[in-house]
């Protein structure tokens, strides 16, 4: 128990540096298929999740991934139409659900939720159980995507083309969208609902000038991401700044300097 | 359905928002044969080679394609995203049953050898249409579906495309189906046109075409021919430019 007293911050370090390890990729077929606001409502539907698990007394966790999977299989239409017509939908859905998760929390007075937590991440709350839970999804979802990663790429560029050559795009394309709703729902208590897809996008955005090839792009999309965990991190227990937005701060910031390297 | 018939489609018929978009039609795609599309602006052509190719199912009709047939298809217009870096080569790779001789062969068949570093996002027009026409040749289809093939190409690459299109199907023996919005441009390299407005107004042969009423009737009720305002100016190189600007060898006379 000492041990874990001394070490504590390697949990969340570790977790967090594996679920950027996994976002690159993700995050970086995100960006070219500009998902963006896709992820936002599978983060912003996370919390209406977590509040109808705290309700019915389903663990935590489960609950967390079972509406976010059930979120991603409803929203899955939406996205295999052009996203012009689809947006405002989105947005509707998206801050509908942020906004019933947040009256929901609230009206629920016998319990007790950390609100900020769920928003802006929670580091003191990751346990052992999470790096567990993170782990097994970073390799599930690592493997998936090498296994796969030809006909998604195929799919992202062309997904006519892809379905002429015999590839199965439907079904690619919800594997892609399962594997970032169970991403997101497990980044939450690192990030927090609001930033989960600043993770997801930053990272690739400044992978994009130092990448020739979508596979480095997707590589350096993980150096960068779990850059900013740790360095992130570090700053956020030094000045005791908000774990999730330091994060982000710190990914922006790596964003901007990538820019230079344009010329 | 005899052997050479790769893909027959019988009395399709699609509507979308009350407008009927597509009315009775049926034609076949053989092997060894080039077809072309021709109709004006929005007059089904490319939802029909989207019915045709299994992108989009028609309300009525059907459609029969030979057992294993493979198609290649060269979009009119492809859309890039900006943030994915992508090679040629990479773009090529990508191509399901791409091999790595292929992908070389094909570089070199279409003068595209000097591309293959390059990002797909500096090509220009033509190039990337050379691009898009080596990843439809790469499976070496027994059906090429081309959509528009010289868009954006300058009239040089059109004429050289042009030419290079019954070059394609006499070396890979396939069926080949076109869609243009000139009948001109096209009537050395067809065999059969189509044209269309919605319904099939008339096919055949394009010099049969291109004196029906029909035709005339879609594209030269503007003005007889006699009367035409414009001039036609015409001129020749004494050399032809290989699509990455080198003069191609053997085109430029000895001074």
């Amino acid at each position: 128990m000492s041990l874990l007293n001394t070490w504590w911050w390697l949990l969340p370090l570790v977790s967090g540096l594996i679920l950027a390890l996994v976002s690159g990729p993700l995050g970086s077929f995100v960006v070219w298929r500009r998902m963006a606001f896709f992820g936002d409502t599978l983060a912003h539907g996370a919390l209406l999740g977590i509040t109808l698990g705290v309700l019915s007394d389903i663990h935590p966790t489960l609950a967390l991934l079972l509406s976010s999977v059930l979120l991603a299989l409803f929203l899955y239409p939406l996205q295999q139409r052009s996203s012009l017509s689809s947006d405002t939908l989105l947005g509707i859905i998206s801050h509908s659900m942020l906004a019933i998760g947040l009256v929901a929390l609230s009206l629920a007075r016998n319990v007790r939720v950390d609100l900020m937590g769920y928003l802006f991440g929670d580091l003191l709350a990751v346990g052992l159980e999470d790096l567990i839970l993170i782990s097994l999804a970073a390799v599930i979802c690592g493997g998936l995507i090498i296994w796969q990663w030809r006909g998604l790429l195929a799919t992202t560029v062309s997904p006519e083309l892809a379905s002429i050559d015999g590839y199965p795009v439907a079904r690619l394309n919800l594997l892609l969208i399962l594997m970032l709703a169970l991403v997101i729902s497990l980044a939450m208590k690192i990030v927090g609902v609001l930033l989960i897809s600043a993770l997801l996008i930053i990272p690739p955005a400044a992978a994009r000038s130092l990448a020739r090839t979508p596979e480095k792009m997707a590589l350096m999309a993980s150096v960068v991401g779990m850059l900013s965990v740790a360095l992130g991190l570090m700053a956020s227990w030094q000045w005791d700044t908000p774990a999730g937005p330091s994060v982000v701060v710190v990914a922006a910031l790596l964003f901007l300097l990538s820019l230079t390297r344009r010329g | 359905m005899t052997t050479d018939v790769l893909l027959q489609a019988s009395h399709l018929y699609l509507a979308r928002r009350h407008k009927q978009v597509l009315t009775d039609i049926s034609l076949n795609l053989e092997r060894g044969r080039i077809t072309t599309l021709i109709g004006p602006n929005g007059c089904g052509k490319s939802t029909l080679i989207r019915i045709l190719l299994g992108l989009e199912n028609a309300d009525q009709g059907e459609i029969k394609r030979a057992p294993g047939l493979r198609i290649g298809y060269m979009p009119q217009r492809l859309a890039l995203e900006p943030r994915l870096p992508l090679t040629v080569t990479g773009f090529l790779k990508l191509a399901r049953g791409a091999t790595h001789d292929a992908i070389e062969y094909w570089l070199d068949r279409l003068d595209i050898r000097l591309l293959a570093a390059q990002d797909i996002q500096d090509l220009s027009g033509g190039e990337w249409q050379r691009v898009l026409l080596a990843r439809a040749l790469l499976i070496r289809p027994d059906l090429l579906v081309l959509d528009e093939p010289v868009q954006g190409v300058d009239v040089q690459g059109q004429h050289a495309l042009y030419r290079l299109i019954p070059q394609l199907r006499n070396e890979l023996n396939c069926a080949v189906l076109m869609v243009s919005h000139d009948l001109h441009l096209v009537m050395a390299a067809t065999d059969e046109v189509i044209c269309m407005n919605g319904h099939i107004c008339c096919s055949g042969h394009p010099d049969q075409v291109s004196v029906s009423s029909e035709y005339r009737e879609l594209f030269g009720h503007v003005m007889p021919t006699n009367l035409q305002p414009i001039a036609h100016y015409t001129h020749h190189h004494d050399h032809r430019h290989c699509l990455d600007g080198h003069i191609e060898s053997g085109s430029k006379p000895q001074a």
